[in-house]
């Protein structure tokens, strides 16, 4: 089940972000209470005028000043608390953290695995496997506006700034896929701007990534050698990569592990066969605004096409 | 009262004036351009017979769009063609910013360039780039050297610093 919930915490930080949302919610719910309870009084009192003794003014000076130092104090709690939790998310002391770029791009995240030995980078997209209980640090920034990465399950959001690079660390400690959502407004399509964080045992992350680095698998039969040629001939390979074709776009997701992935333009469409060939037809109508074209290819042409995607695992 | 109709009116004037910015900034998503049905032939010869046919009005399906224009400047820089052309300054290519064009400024020319190629370096392109998009450039390169209309040309570009295109400036 993919959960997207701050109050379902998956990892250190949502936990200590949702233990600070819930003190907030008991202290201000004790205020509000308090408030009211002291309203009501205060109206009830007010009818029957003659009723209760009238308080001495030095009387009230003293319960207002002591309903000011009540309110600092109790602020200055939230504060702590605030700062604290501030404190704690921002700090891991782990030697070997996993280092991840991510772009925000309207309207779909693109993600670099970055590592000190060239052969083990690759890239992908929307879709972000990270190995359970080791710290994953992200580097993001945007390529076109200001979008903000926020996977509630697992962390805050961060904001991703064009032509500058922001830093958040994560760590999950509970397998599991965690729905993310681009939180800060970014155009037509920002509602469609999903990605999902599959945590994953160390083992079953080092089989992906070893996956995910591997070039595209060659094409085997007739009809995926001519989805192939079709993919590197047509509009596609001006904007999209698969590793290990003359396909080398660099402005789209990167395409050469795509049949790996759940979902279809950025948490938009499940990846099925048919989502897929509706995709590559007319994404206009699924997601308007957004920077595929609509590609009016022959039926035979758009099979063979759909044989050959759905056969890069 | 004379004041107050006064002001009605002004309002009024106000309102319909301003729905003349309506179509700057019209968005088609889906569907092929217009205006690349009205095809009309680009005439490389004066000479025609039976005397010249009264010219036909030369335009693109995306002339004065405001949106088109900043789509084009955008697909510009992902189809690299500041690989040649640069900035609209030339350096391998010609200078897009000038006022001179070997093959013609109008439209359908410059969609004819992108689409066909031309000889010396400039690749074929049709095919390759969908059509709506070849639109979308040639209302761009218009508008580099002044030939697009100065208030549909973009003040800003989306794309900051980082993957910034040439501003096209009015003339």
């Amino acid at each position: 089940m993919m959960l997207q919930s701050a109050l379902d915490p998956a990892g250190p930080q949502s936990a200590r972000i949702s233990h600070l949302w819930w003190v907030f919610l008991a202290v201000c719910t004790v205020v509000y209470v308090l408030v009211l309870v002291l309203l009501f009084i205060g109206v009830a009192r007010g009818r029957r005028p003659s009723a209760a003794p009238r308080a001495s003014e030095a009387g009230l000076t003293r319960a207002v000043a002591a309903a000011t130092a009540a309110t600092v104090v109790t602020l200055f709690v939230l504060l702590a608390a605030s700062v604290a939790t501030g404190r704690a998310v921002s700090e891991h002391d782990d030697p070997d953290p996993l280092y991840i770029k991510l772009t925000g791009h309207q309207w779909w995240w693109q993600a670099q695995y970055k590592d000190p030995s060239p052969d083990r980078q690759f890239e992908t997209a929307n879709e972000i496997h990270i190995p359970v209980g080791r710290p994953v640090i992200f580097i993001v920034g945007s390529a076109d506006v200001i979008h903000s990465f926020w996977v509630p399950s697992l962390h805050g959001k961060v904001d991703l700034i064009p032509t500058h690079e922001n830093t958040l660390w994560l760590r999950a400690d509970r397998a599991g896929t965690y729905r993310g959502q681009c939180a800060e407004f970014c155009g037509l399509q920002h509602a469609h701007m999903a990605l999902l964080v599959v945590a994953e045992p160390p083992a079953a992350f080092e089989a992906w990534r070893r996956d995910q680095i591997a070039p595209a698998r060659a094409a085997d039969t007739p009809e995926r050698r001519h989805g192939e040629r079709l993919f590197t001939s047509l509009p596609c390979a001006l904007c999209h990569a698969i590793r290990g074709t003359p396909a080398g776009g660099r402005t789209a997701p990167d395409l050469t592990h795509i049949a790996s992935r759940l979902t279809l333009a950025a948490g938009t469409l499940p990846n099925t066969r048919g989502h897929l060939a509706a995709w590559i037809v007319d994404p206009q109508r699924i997601k308007p605004g957004n920077a595929m074209p609509e590609n009016l290819i022959a039926a035979e042409d758009l099979q063979s096409l759909l044989d050959y995607l759905g056969g890069l695992p | 009262m004379r004041r107050g109709r006064a002001r009605a009116a002004g309002i009024v004037v106000l309102c319909v004036a301003a729905t003349g910015g309506c179509w700057r900034e019209r968005r088609d998503f889906r569907g092929a351009p217009a205006a690349a049905a009205r095809w009309a032939p680009v005439r490389v010869d004066p000479l025609q017979p039976g005397g010249p046919l009264p010219e036909t009005a030369q335009v693109g399906p995306y002339e004065s769009n405001a949106w088109a224009i900043a789509e084009g400047q955008r697909l510009y820089g992902w189809y690299n063609c500041s690989g040649c052309h640069f900035a609209g300054g030339g350096g391998i290519g010609p200078p897009l910013m000038d006022d001179e064009w070997i093959y013609g400024s109008d439209p359908q020319n410059i969609h004819a360039t992108i689409v066909e190629g031309r000889p010396n370096g400039m690749p074929s392109f049709g095919g390759h780039i969908p059509d709506d998009q070849i639109w979308k450039i040639t209302a761009y390169v218009r508008s580099l050297s002044g030939l697009e209309r100065p208030d549909a040309v973009p003040g800003r570009t989306d794309h900051l610093a980082r993957n910034s295109q040439p501003q096209p400036r009015p003339r």
